[in-house]
């Protein structure tokens, strides 16, 4: 047996972060306990009725376990970056299992590919798991219902559990949970068919709100993010990384490092091959005995770069380039009927361009890992234990694995709380060079990303430039509408030679036009990548949400028509949209669970413009204006109205935010409302200030200073919100919020000053008026 | 011997430059982790502790600036969360991800204990913290709750 695989190695390794609490533990510990441990997929049904189904093979994807005492122990295996999953997921297994909430204990699992999918991005965490969570809970239940059943010689169809113990319908007889384990461990794990689930309207903690599970450490400062993991022995380290992606260390004196307070090494770590998927940028670290060091170490550094042809990004003539692109024919996404007639023929032609800029992610937390790596005397890795702030702790044995020379599933990749993440760290380059330098070290090594490390290092949110033409009837509506969008791919980070958006950026509020047109035409252009791209909340929904929802309005202004009207007209027929004919993959998500249903998007765009009161804020005075917008992304819907004051020196505010979502089944409602709140946070700061540029492949940006966040005094001041009662399968939440912020701000923007914002950010634009 | 008083007790710190910033003293010398690196500037606001009862951004503020002063942390801000801010915040379940939420609380308890009934341009002038989860509603909610407790 693999030494990495011993429970004894595991127990024993020197590390003091007292939260992990590995599967492995878990296991040893409640199974030497004589508990329950339901690994919810080693039943044959489970596997069948969820996994085999969907992913076509086996992978078991989570555990409950019920310990002597009763105590109910549910693994969670998506990260906690602030949306409140460590507590949803719990919540439902709890509740199909009648547990008693104050009797859950909840433990993190480190990335393990038997759990199903770990990848905490795309506001999946619930659509994904909350059918298997409750499979999971009911099992459980079923087996403790059945254990008793067993005991007091009854049929099970007599017994039923509420709130921790199990009761006989025919008799005053009841067991707690924990007295009933030793019994329902000798069952077999009954069939998916077998189980029953509770009805709706039962439900007791799903639709409920509840404290986060960690709210009391994050209060008193307990709470333990990837920069606070610590190992015994551990040296702090810090990187100084090529300025331009693609740049190489020609040469490097540390001499004057190497005579500073506390250094203890420098180390060069080599540059990725190929394309720069989730590898090290490559550079020199400087390691010693606390970060301050290590940076001051960094700064002492003389190094020579050869930057490499990545010197040739300017950003500002990109977007040039792009805008020129979009002008162009490109590569047609989608088509139905045939625009060329009669936008060649049009009365009245309507044509715009609209362009936006890079984003950093700037997680409160910069990117942080600590690492332990072990090698025998011939230098191979015999172990190797990251411990990291990652969305995917798969994705840290996928990349770790290979760099130590090991099979990724022999990677122990535990996971803290994340300071928040928005897609940053589901890329595990930083866990990478933590290993790296470990191994070199021989000791455990913690890398820190400093705020300027995080800033011009990034997988950067793309830059898009799009172009939409529409010709309007008689009646000022569209008889044909051609969009064209051009942007570099997160392709490009995985295969260097991608050179056009590839099928789910397109499908980012653009390939996926909810509108009802006879003539429509969707099209891709050419754009190739200079820096690492990659997803941040939203994706290519902040751009193109973004485009088409502004030139919506435009074309209700042209037309002499209310937006919000016009807006729901052109959204048409109650009906779902046609997933096949438009070529739409949705997500992965079938059309009957999800269907695209425009009557769902009408209603929330309707819901958020009733209770903004729209009607009564069409004839605001000058400076001040409402504007609506909505999107359907990650399957789920909202619509947007902002109120916007812009003062006669041009200062943005806004007063309020109305938003309607509807999500479906929602699990945790208060989380819910605070990811809108967050949600209209981020889109109206991405918009108003947000922009990352570029000059000779260097981002000209490095912190907060000179890429600005909103703060309590500019951020949305008042968020009102209507989440929609639902029974529809649960979609995203996470991400859904931020899409349609952002086209309603730039909507009321042009109703308080007859300014169009057709380029973000909205600081760059002189929006005084007197 | 050079010491510093951190939550009520003396620490030695003789092996620490007299220049490094208190924030990397806390979290690296004396293991106080609840104090949070954010930007190194003092541009968002997660470092935020009190030096003898001011908030002060240990990020900018050298190890040799904190002289014989007080400084309190989080840990030290109360002994079980019982702080009429910490309070407030779980009334209102203010955190998201919770990073930046200890800067934001310190940030907080520091403007009420000279100004226990702030307005809303007070709130917006002294809580300059970023929160990029955008809890910003309930920030300001929360310290309007924690200055009704403070004033009785």
């Amino acid at each position: 047996m693999n030494e990495i695989t011993q429970l004894s190695d595991w127990t024993e390794a020197n590390w003091t972060w007292s939260q992990a609490v590995t599967r492995r533990d878990f296991l040893a510990t409640s199974a030497a306990a004589g508990s329950l441990v339901l690994m919810a997929s080693a039943s044959e049904g489970i596997q069948k009725a969820e996994v085999v189904e969907k992913l076509g093979e086996f992978q078991p994807d989570f555990f409950v376990g019920i310990a002597p005492d009763g105590t109910v122990t549910v693994l969670v295996h998506r990260s906690e970056m602030g949306t409140g999953i460590r507590t949803a997921l719990p919540r439902v297994v709890a509740d199909e299992l009648e547990a008693d909430w104050a009797r859950v204990k909840i433990e993190q699992a480190p990335g393990d590919k038997r759990l199903g999918d770990q990848n905490t991005d795309g506001s999946n965490s619930i659509r994904f798991f909350f059918d298997r969570m409750r499979i999971a809970g009911a099992t459980a239940r079923t087996m403790l219902e059945r254990a008793a059943a067993k005991k007091w010689d009854v049929d099970a169809s007599e017994c039923y559990a509420e709130n921790h113990r199990v009761k006989h319908q025919g008799s005053n007889r009841s067991l707690g949970f924990g007295q009933l384990v030793e019994e329902a461990a000798k069952l077999e794990i009954p069939a998916k068919e077998e189980l029953t689930f509770k009805p709706r309207d039962e439900w007791k903690y799903i639709g409920k709100s509840v404290p986060l599970t960690d709210l009391d450490e994050i209060l008193t400062g307990k709470a333990v993010y990837g920069i606070d993991a610590r190992m015994e022995n551990q040296l702090y380290a810090v990187v100084a990384r090529p300025s331009v992606v693609g740049g190489v260390v020609k040469s490097f004196d540390a001499t004057k490092t190497k005579q500073k307070p506390g250094v203890v090494d420098v180390v060069e770590i080599p540059k990725f091959e190929g394309a720069p998927v989730f590898q090290p940028l490559g550079g020199i670290a400087v390691l010693a005995d606390s970060t301050w060091n290590a940076i001051q170490g960094r700064d002492a550094l003389e190094i020579e770069w050869d930057l490499g042809e990545n010197t040739s990004y300017n950003s500002e003539a990109y977007a040039e380039q792009l805008k020129k692109t979009v002008n162009k024919p490109g590569t047609v996404v989608r088509e139905e009927g045939d625009v060329s007639g009669p936008l060649e023929h049009a009365t009245k032609l309507i044509k715009a361009d609209y362009y936006s800029p890079h984003l950093a992610h700037a997680s409160m937390e910069p990117t942080c890992a600590v690492a332990d790596v072990k090698t025998d005397a011939s230098g191979k890795v015999t172990s190797c234990h990251v411990v990291s702030a990652t969305q995917n702790p798969q994705a840290v044995q996928q990349a770790v694995g290979p760099a130590m020379g090991i099979d990724p599933a022999e990677v122990l990749a535990d996971v803290t709380l994340l300071g928040s993440a928005f897609g940053r760290k589901s890329k595990p380059d930083y866990c990478v060079e933590a290993a790296i330098l470990s191994r070199k070290m021989k000791r455990p090594v913690h890398v820190t990303w400093t705020r300027e490390d995080d800033v011009q290092h990034d997988y950067y949110h793309t830059t898009t430039a799009m172009h939409f033409e529409a010709s309007l009837d008689k009646d000022g509506k569209p008889d044909a509408w051609l969009q064209r969008a051009a942007y570099p791919s997160i392709g490009s980070t995985f295969n260097a030679d991608t050179k056009e958006p590839v099928g789910f950026e397109m499908e980012m509020g653009f390939k996926d036009l909810p509108f009802q047109l006879k003539n429509l035409r969707v099209e891709s252009g050419e754009a190739i990548a200079h820096t690492r791209i990659g997803w941040l909340r939203s994706v290519c929904h902040i751009p193109q949400n973004f485009g088409v929802s502004c030139f919506a309005d435009e074309l209700a202004h042209a037309a002499g028509r209310d937006p919000l009207e016009y807006l729901l007209e052109l959204l048409g027929e109650d009906r779902h949209l046609d997933l096949k004919k438009a070529g739409l993959g949705n997500r992965g998500a079938s059309a009957d669970d999800y269907p695209f249903d425009i009557g769902r998007l009408k209603n929330v765009t309707r819901r958020a413009a009733e209770m903004a009161g729209w009607a009564k804020k069409q004839n605001l005075p000058k400076g001040r204006g409402v504007g609506i917008a909505c999107a359907r992304s990650f399957l789920g819907y909202t619509g947007h109205v902002v109120e916007v004051e812009v003062s006669k020196d041009g200062t943005v505010t806004i007063p309020n935010v109305w938003v309607s979502l509807d999500s479906g089944t929602i699990v945790s409602p208060n989380r819910v409302r605070a990811q809108l709140e967050g949600a209209a946070n981020m889109g109206a700061t991405q918009a108003l200030y947000g922009e990352i540029t570029f000059t000779d492949g260097v981002a000209d940006q490095s912190n907060y200073d000179g890429y600005q966040m909103t703060t309590l005094a500019d951020a949305p001041r008042n968020i009102h919100m209507d989440v929609v009662e639902s029974d529809a399968a649960p979609s995203g939440v996470g991400e859904t919020g931020v899409p349609s912020l952002a086209p309603a701000l730039c909507n009321a923007i042009y109703a308080a000053t007859g300014t169009r914002i057709r380029e973000l950010p909205i600081s760059k634009h002189d929006l005084s008026w007197s | 011997m050079t010491t510093i008083r951190v939550n009520g007790q003396e620490h030695d710190v003789s092996g620490v430059a007299p220049e490094t910033p208190l924030l990397w003293v806390l979290r690296d010398t004396l293991g106080l982790t609840g104090t949070k690196y954010g930007c190194g500037i003092s541009m968002c606001g997660a470092c935020t502790v009190h030096i003898d009862g001011e908030s002060a951004q240990s990020c900018i503020t050298a190890l040799s600036d904190v002289g014989d002063s007080e400084v309190t942390t989080i840990e030290g801000l109360s002994e079980d969360g019982s702080h009429p801010v910490q309070k407030a915040w779980k009334e209102h379940d203010v955190p998201q991800c919770g990073y930046c939420q200890v800067g934001q609380m310190m940030m907080a308890s520091a403007m009420l204990k000279s100004n226990n009934d702030p307005s809303d341009e007070d709130i917006e002038s002294e809580m300059w913290n970023i929160c990029r989860c955008g809890t910003y509603p309930r920030i300001r909610a929360a310290i309007k709750t924690a200055a009704k407790e403070m004033q009785n």
